[in-house]
């Protein structure tokens, strides 16, 4: 089974954000795999275990994206492959990292590709659909469960709650949703062997594609914080007499109910 | 600009979906005096078509099929692939939905075209479409713009207001026939779980739970108090990951970003993590024994107390209120 993982390098989900010159401000912050990627790492690893073959983590990043492709790597994975935009790219949006993925993945036989449902910090969760339809073949997004049996598949899908067990062919493209499994820590072999797999580099160059062709459709022209909340007002007195005010100030001050 | 929009209406359990009329409504923003023609695909919709024309859509296009009964991204592309040509829109636009969200990116892949997921607002300035949506689940916004190809943008449920009902609107409503073939993903079996009560991201009202909840059956009080607010029923990470719900109701960074009404937040700390899926909530409840969590900091209203004390009282209350309305 020759498995590909697509993963994201995010912010941490406790960093608070701050913005200056108009941009995120990443100074200082802490980065982690995007926590759907982890999932999706973990399912690669755990189908490969089952039935043989090999899982490659692929992240279109800069060079600090090495890090999180070690951490796969010690998770487990075989193979890391960094396609480097930072000398390229200015601004990309899904179409451009889809269209990237999807000219990297074309030509290497995937049977399975796993990602993430969804990046925490951009929250489109484009990327996967837009890669399977690059790569012409089924998808399944926000996945609880996935049974491989040869080429067939069974997946079941989370539909805002409710399930959808799904009949599928490989070559096949899912997506993690939470609960699909409990993903591993890296243990300290696993750490001291992920030094020595393969992590290649690539650029742009390499995947044939000038930077006209991964173009962004869409363009960022501001970015600012939310208007900081006022602390409110905490309620006194007798937790009877709490609760009835309350009620009060949602039914008639804020009209909410 | 005038534009030609088309937007997805989206039926479930047999009716469109509140989200679908809000889009409605930002197609009529986007096309800027041009068209807003609803589309509906399934095996029998076309008896929903008036209540979009109701709704403010100019007119409805319906593709009915046995094999698009269910959603398929296969089956729902091919019946929106024979309508974008044989329409020509200048953008399209479906609600940031499980439907919306599985489909769209599909459809905007296949015509080389940008999509803005998860729009809370749009408006038109300089000429240029500009939405703004959530980055970061919340802790920053952006604006953005579509630079080439058609616009597609998804909106969130609850953040943009529908347009009055109009019964005396009138629109013609037109079938095409879409020979639907080779599906690849197969639905055998839909398991029912979200079906007790109001699904979470549309919901107007939702009581979350924490770790002050103990237990699974801590949660019944909070569905208790859901059921008489019509609301639905959250969870914080630390109340899924002790396993006293079901993962589909984490509220959070991870987990689903929300913006009700009113939320209720019950035993719940107020984790950075947590804070992001919830904090654009247009009214904060904050119920919580330590006076110092962090959730009282987003709060409109706090009560410093025993949830097990508290909730049950707040349902008594609103029932009074309720029933008296």
């Amino acid at each position: 089974m020759n498995i590909y993982v697509l993963m994201k390098r995010t912010f941490d989900t406790e960093e608070k954000i701050t913005i200056s010159g108009g941009q995120i401000n990443e100074d200082g912050a802490e980065f982690i795999i995007n926590p759907y990627d982890e999932y999706a790492i973990e399912e690669a690893i755990q189908v490969r275990d089952a039935q043989g073959g090999e899982v490659t983590v692929v992240s279109v990043g800069n060079e600090e994206t090495e890090k999180q492709l070690r951490t796969a790597l010690a998770m487990g994975a075989d193979k890391a492959v960094l396609i480097n935009t930072e000398d390229d790219l200015d601004y990309g949006d899904q179409f451009t990292t889809a269209k990237i993925l999807s000219e990297y993945l074309k030509d290497k036989g995937a049977d399975l590709i796993i990602a993430g449902n969804v990046a925490i910090d951009g929250g489109s969760g484009q990327v996967g659909p837009r890669v399977a339809e690059l790569l012409n073949i089924p998808y399944v997004t926000t996945i609880t469960k996935l049974d491989i049996d040869g080429k067939n598949a069974i997946v079941v899908r989370d539909v805002e709650g409710d399930s959808e067990v799904i009949e599928t062919t490989l070559p096949l493209l899912v997506t993690a949703q939470q609960g699909l499994n409990e993903p591993r820590y890296p243990s300290l072999p696993g750490i001291m062997k992920a030094k020595k797999k393969p992590l290649d580099e690539l650029e742009l160059d390499d995947l044939d594609l000038e930077e006209d062709d991964v173009e962004a459709k869409t363009k960022t022209i501001d970015i600012y914080l939310p208007p900081k909340k006022e602390a409110g007002k905490v309620l006194e007195g007798e937790l009877a007499d709490q609760v009835k005010e309350l009620v009060n100030l949602l039914h008639t001050e804020a009209k909410v109910v | 600009m005038a534009r030609k929009i088309i937007v997805l209406g989206e039926v479930r359990d047999g009716s469109l979906r509140n989200v679908s009329f809000e889009a409605v409504a930002a197609a009529k923003t986007a096309s800027e005096g041009g068209e807003v023609v609803g589309v509906l695909i399934g095996d029998s919709v076309n008896a929903l078509s008036g209540e979009l024309i109701h709704y403010g859509a100019d007119r409805v296009i319906t593709v009915e099929n046995e094999k698009l009964k269910q959603y398929t991204p296969d089956g729902y592309s091919q019946a929106l692939m024979a309508i974008i040509d044989a329409e020509s829109p200048e953008g399209l636009i479906f609600g940031h939905t499980s439907l919306g969200k599985d489909l769209a990116p599909k459809v905007a892949a296949k015509l080389n075209s940008g999509l803005i997921s998860d729009v809370t607002a749009l408006e038109v300035a300089g000429g240029n479409l500009v939405f703004t949506r959530p980055i970061y689940s919340g802790k920053a916004f952006e604006k953005k713009i579509v630079t080439d190809g058609l616009v597609f943008a998804t909106i969130r449920p609850n953040n943009i207001s529908p347009l009055e009902k109009d019964e005396s609107r009138s629109g013609e409503t037109s079938s095409l026939s879409v020979d639907i073939k080779d599906l690849r993903t197969i639905i055998k079996e839909v398991v029912r779980k979200a079906s007790e009560g109001v699904d979470l991201s549309e919901a107007k009202v939702i009581i979350a739970g924490g770790r002050g909840v103990k237990s699974e059956e801590g949660f019944e009080p909070l569905k208790e108090l859901a059921k008489v607010l019509n609301g639905a029923v959250g969870a914080s990470r630390g109340a899924c990951d002790a396993d006293y719900c079901d993962y589909s109701l984490q509220i959070g960074q991870t987990g689903k970003v929300v913006t009700p009404d009113l939320y209720i937040a019950c035993g719940i700390s107020g984790a950075i993590q947590h804070l992001a899926g919830m904090s654009n909530s247009k009214v904060i409840v904050a119920i919580n024994k330590d006076p110092e969590a962090n959730i009282f900091k987003v709060a409109d209203y706090g009560i410093v107390g025993d949830l097990f004390e508290v909730v049950p009282l707040l349902t008594e209350e609103f029932r009074k209120i309720l029933v008296n309305a």
